[in-house]
């Protein structure tokens, strides 16, 4: 099952690593990881996806808890969030195909962000899902390049139970 | 007034209780080494400094406090590790300073430069680099509450050579406040509640302590609840002490090597209390089979020691001693809902057969055996000593056949099993208790991988007695070719060993041989009587093995008895 942790940390030199430590130390598995500043100054935000049974997950977070520097880690698999995931990608696209990739690209409201006379890139926003899915039709042109950041989430201010 | 880094971490050593330091000089320490001599905390100078950590582990260990040491940086560092790590996995409160080359020369491969913060990152409770000398007293402060707090354990502090000579005004901060940090010491209500309830409608009810019942002084409360609700009691490695071992209600420590009657009870037990015990794997068995009939009620301060390994039907997470006065509390108020005594009556009777079917127990033969040393020691001393111990058969020989009757009376490297522990623990121990007899209970291998402190224990004139198991083998690894390598004795065999005696003499301590079973009490009362360091060169049956023993992989009640 794939989880998105949210970790609130103190921003000191090294905290980085005690938690891909952690993971690594641990055999834990880490599918992504972003790391950025907060509002408040020397506090960072980490959004890591991870997967693993629920023993192996309840482990992670408690760990991640046990860390000095970690203030506050979520588990949105408990909240309902907002999840988005950015991907550069370049895919052939010669006159042929052209017009296909943007059709494509227009369905799922990525960008145009460069262009050559074999090749389009595109930007592309979504959830984990709508990246996945984007990437697997662009597939049968022929994919160059990505670059994709992790996942960031942020919980919904309108809980389900709350409603 | 404006003080340097030296000046302000020894000052705040000394607001931290801090009367002893285990430490060993270099470049990079050597302007805390110049300010030393200035203030009232003694400086034991050891000969390596992996003994430096041991030492303030086993100082910590025996009375509680948190364990200082300082190193200087490279070299000095990178010897601390095992000490650390040991530290580490027994969650003993420490605080390790290491000298660091100066701030501008950090990342350029200095001379003795390495990232000691890296390195032991895995191995700490936290650790620290203080780049400037505004941030050492805040920095210290924390590193010992981190140390001593919630779950205890060790903190390294890296002190660049130049934030030792920096100067800056001392303010030493009153308390400590860490948002991202906060124990939970006071046990849920209701999760006491329902572990009552559990032991209102158990039959088979068994207790379980391990080394955070002595970590938080909690035996007092487990004896109440033991004795009153008649429930019997068996340990861990770490938890021997915790609970009297001449107690009837004492089934003796579980695992690998525990008692027949205490792996026999677990597994057969219908409502299982651990307290302050993380379920190693030498401790379970397989872990399928472990206490498969029982409901588990989990007492730990760490929330990550519960379900990691064994699944947990009632956690309690805080601290040990709360948590079972939090217990005691309740179940007085419902005493009267359950006659106790008689509702165990017959599971007590089963535990007791159990116990005498198969008593700990070794063949006596003309020679001298190793499990009659250690029942020798314990009648001579009648219990009251410090025991540390070296890892291997004898560090298992002193937990079956030595009778702890109180906690921190046994120190030993229980989660990580360093060989080299004991005796620089018993270092430690001797200057927290200068007047307690001391005992390392080691075996030939282990006694060489620290022996050089023969050297600081005749210079400080302690008077530790070193009795050596000595049968010529890495004895426990031996066990195992024996009885699971078709005797294939690849390097266990240490025929070539010095002559304790005389190397003992060599540091000025006393050695002593004994060969002859009919000297083993006479010459232990002679050296425990003398003021000096001494060491016992026993020779034992060599190849003796431990028993019971679960196979790895078995479960506990599948053992190989005597
Ligand atoms: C530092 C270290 N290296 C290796 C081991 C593996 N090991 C465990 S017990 C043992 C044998 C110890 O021999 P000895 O000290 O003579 O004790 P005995 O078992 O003979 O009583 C060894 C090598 C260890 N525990 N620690
Ligand atoms: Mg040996």
């Amino acid at each position: 099952m794939r989880h998105v942790l949210s970790v609130l940390v103190e921003n000191e030199p090294g905290v980085l690593s005690r938690v891909a430590g952690l993971f690594s130390g641990r055999g834990f598995n880490i599918e992504s990881l972003n790391v950025a500043p907060t509002l408040e100054e020397g506090v960072s935000l980490m959004t890591i996806t991870t997967s693993g049974e629920e023993q192996i997950i309840e482990q992670i977070v408690k760990q991640l808890r046990k860390l000095v520097t970690v203030i506050k880690v979520v588990d949105f698999i408990d909240v309902s969030a907002v999840e988005r995931e950015m991907m550069i990608v370049k895919v052939q696209a010669d006159d042929a195909r052209r017009a296909e990739v943007l059709r494509i690209a227009d369905i799922f409201r990525c960008k145009v962000v460069d262009v050559s006379l074999n090749d389009l890139t595109l930007e592309a926003t979504g959830d984990h899902g709508k990246v996945q899915a984007i990437l697997s039709l662009l597939a049968r042109f022929g994919i160059k390049e990505i670059a994709r950041t992790g996942t960031v989430a942020m919980r919904r201010s309108m809980q389900p139970e709350s409603v | 007034m404006e003080l340097n880094g030296a000046r302000i971490l020894l000052e705040c050593l000394k607001r931290e209780g801090v009367d002893v330091l285990f430490g060993y000089p270099g470049g990079a320490v050597i302007d805390i080494y110049d300010e030393l001599p200035r203030h009232d905390i003694r400086h034991v100078l050891v000969r390596h400094e992996q003994a430096a950590v041991h030492a303030a582990d086993g100082l910590a260990r025996a009375s509680g406090k948190v364990g200082v040491c300082l190193v200087t940086s490279g070299p000095g560092a990178t010897n601390t590790v095992t000490g650390i790590a040991t530290a580490y996995a027994d969650s003993i409160p420490m605080v390790v300073l290491t000298g660091q080359v100066p701030t501008p020369l950090i990342g350029n491969d200095a001379f003795q430069e390495v990232d000691i913060v890296g390195i032991t990152r895995p191995c700490t409770k936290h650790n620290y680099l203080v780049k400037d000398v505004r941030d050492l007293a805040r920095v210290l402060r924390q590193a010992f509450y981190l140390a001593r707090s919630g779950r205890p354990g060790p903190v390294l502090v890296d002190l660049p050579k130049d934030v030792m000579q920096a100067k800056t005004e001392f303010v030493w901060p009153e308390d400590v406040k860490l948002r991202s940090y906060n124990p939970t010491y006071r046990p849920n209500l209701n999760q006491l509640r329902r572990a009552v309830e559990a032991l209102l409608e158990a039959k088979r009810p068994l207790f379980f302590a391990g080394g955070g019942v002595v970590m938080s002084d909690a035996s007092e409360e487990l004896g109440w609840l033991a004795r009153t609700l008649s429930i019997p009691v068996t340990s861990t490695l770490m938890g021997l002490g915790a609970f009297p071992g001449d107690d009837p209600l004492w089934l003796g420590m579980i695992g690998m090597h525990g008692t027949y009657a205490g792996n026999k009870a677990v597994n057969n037990a219908d409502c299982i209390v651990a307290v302050g015990a993380r379920f190693d794997d030498r401790v379970t068995g397989r872990l399928s089979a472990f206490a498969s009939g029982a409901r588990i009620i989990h007492i730990d301060i760490d929330p990550t020691s519960i379900r990691k390994n064994v699944r947990v039907d009632i956690p309690v997470v805080g601290d040990c001693r709360k948590a079972l006065a939090g217990i005691r509390e309740i179940a007085t108020t419902r005493l009267a809902e359950k006659d106790w005594a008689t509702a165990h009556e017959p599971w007590l009777a089963q535990v007791s057969a159990w116990r005498t079917e198969q008593p700990l127990t070794y063949v006596k033969n003309g020679s001298i055996k190793p499990q009659q040393v250690v029942e020798t020691i314990f009648s001579i001393t009648k219990g009251d000593a410090i025991v540390t111990t070296e890892v291997g058969q004898n560090q298992m020989w002193t937990a079956q056949f030595f009778t702890f009757r109180k906690p921190r009376t046994l120190l030993t490297s229980g989660g990580l099993g360093t060989m080299g522990y004991g005796f620089p623990a018993a270092i430690g121990a001797q200057f927290a208790f200068p007047d307690k007899l001391v005992i390392d209970m080691a075996g030939d291998g282990s006694i060489q991988m620290n022996i050089q402190e023969l050297a600081t224990a005749v210079c400080n004139k302690l008077p530790i007695k070193i009795v050596i198991l000595n049968n010529g083998y890495l004895g426990m690894v031996r066990q195992w070719q024996e009885l699971f390598y078709q005797r294939n004795y690849c390097s266990t065999c240490m025929e070539a060993q010095p002559d304790f005696v005389k190397l003992a003499e060599a540091y000025g301590a006393e050695g002593y041989r004994i060969t002859d079973p009919g000297e083993l009490e006479s010459t232990l009362r002679t050296a425990f009587a003398s003021p000096n360091t001494a060491v016992i060169d026993v020779r034992v049956e060599r190849e003796e093995n431990v028993y019971p023993m679960v196979p790895a992989g078995a479960a506990l009640d599948e053992m190989l008895l005597v």
